[in-house]
């Protein structure tokens, strides 16, 4: 086999493997998000049994544990740029996300707004912080 | 750190896309490379000059 074959082979795998791994993120965190709202709304609507619930719960973290070994196998396939990109966008969502989740908490504790402080806000926060620091860090180096 | 990436990349007719396969990173890590913007670990800095047969130090230039 040539170098050349060999190389086109060895980045098309690469490639591919990428691509792979990005979508089982996706899968995995559809999953994730549907097992979330069965707990949710199937509590609710669907059964009274607390035992359901329990077992219900149960597949929604076991679900949760894989989209996170899913989207933590995506980073370590990502080359160099991709990986610094990734890190820098999750230190900035870190960061932000318990600065700002303190501060919104102290606004409950405080009575300075007049709902309770919901995790969810602060899961919705984290979400749109992640994505718009990898689209600004991956302008910034392109 | 500059670079000159780009000229020896140009005078062997190679896209950016082939030199990123050849050396397994994506086209975005060779754009920011040769735009100064990302500087390479040394395992790739090895893989760029071997792709253009010459040593790091003819690759890249060091800016204190």
């Amino acid at each position: 086999m040539s170098s050349e074959l060999y190389i086109n082979q060895k980045s098309n795998s690469m490639k591919s493997k990428l691509i792979e791994s990005r979508n089982r993120v996706a899968k995995w965190s559809v999953a994730w998000i549907l097992t979330t709202a069965l707990v949710t709304f199937g509590s609710q609507f669907l059964w009274e049994s607390q035992i359901i619930t329990v077992l219900t719960i149960i597949l929604s973290l076991a679900v949760g544990v894989g989209m996170v070994m899913a989207n933590r196998n995506f980073v370590n396939e990502g080359d160099e740029l991709q990986r610094k990109i990734q890190l820098e966008s999750m230190g900035l969502t870190l960061g932000l996300s318990v600065v700002v989740g303190i501060a919104y908490a102290q606004l409950d504790t405080t009575d300075l707004i007049a709902q309770d402080a919901e995790i969810s806000f602060l899961v919705l926060f984290m979400g749109l912080t992640y994505i718009l620091c990898v689209f600004f860090n991956a302008r910034k180096y392109s | 750190m500059k670079n000159n990436i780009k000229e020896l990349r140009n005078a062997i007719k190679l896209t950016q896309g082939d030199l990123a396969e050849r050396i397994e990173v994506s086209r975005q890590t060779i754009n920011a490379i040769e735009k100064g913007k990302f500087d390479p670990s040394l395992p790739t800095a090895f893989r760029l000059a071997a792709v253009f047969n010459c040593t790091i130090e003819e690759l890249f230039i060091y800016e204190s």
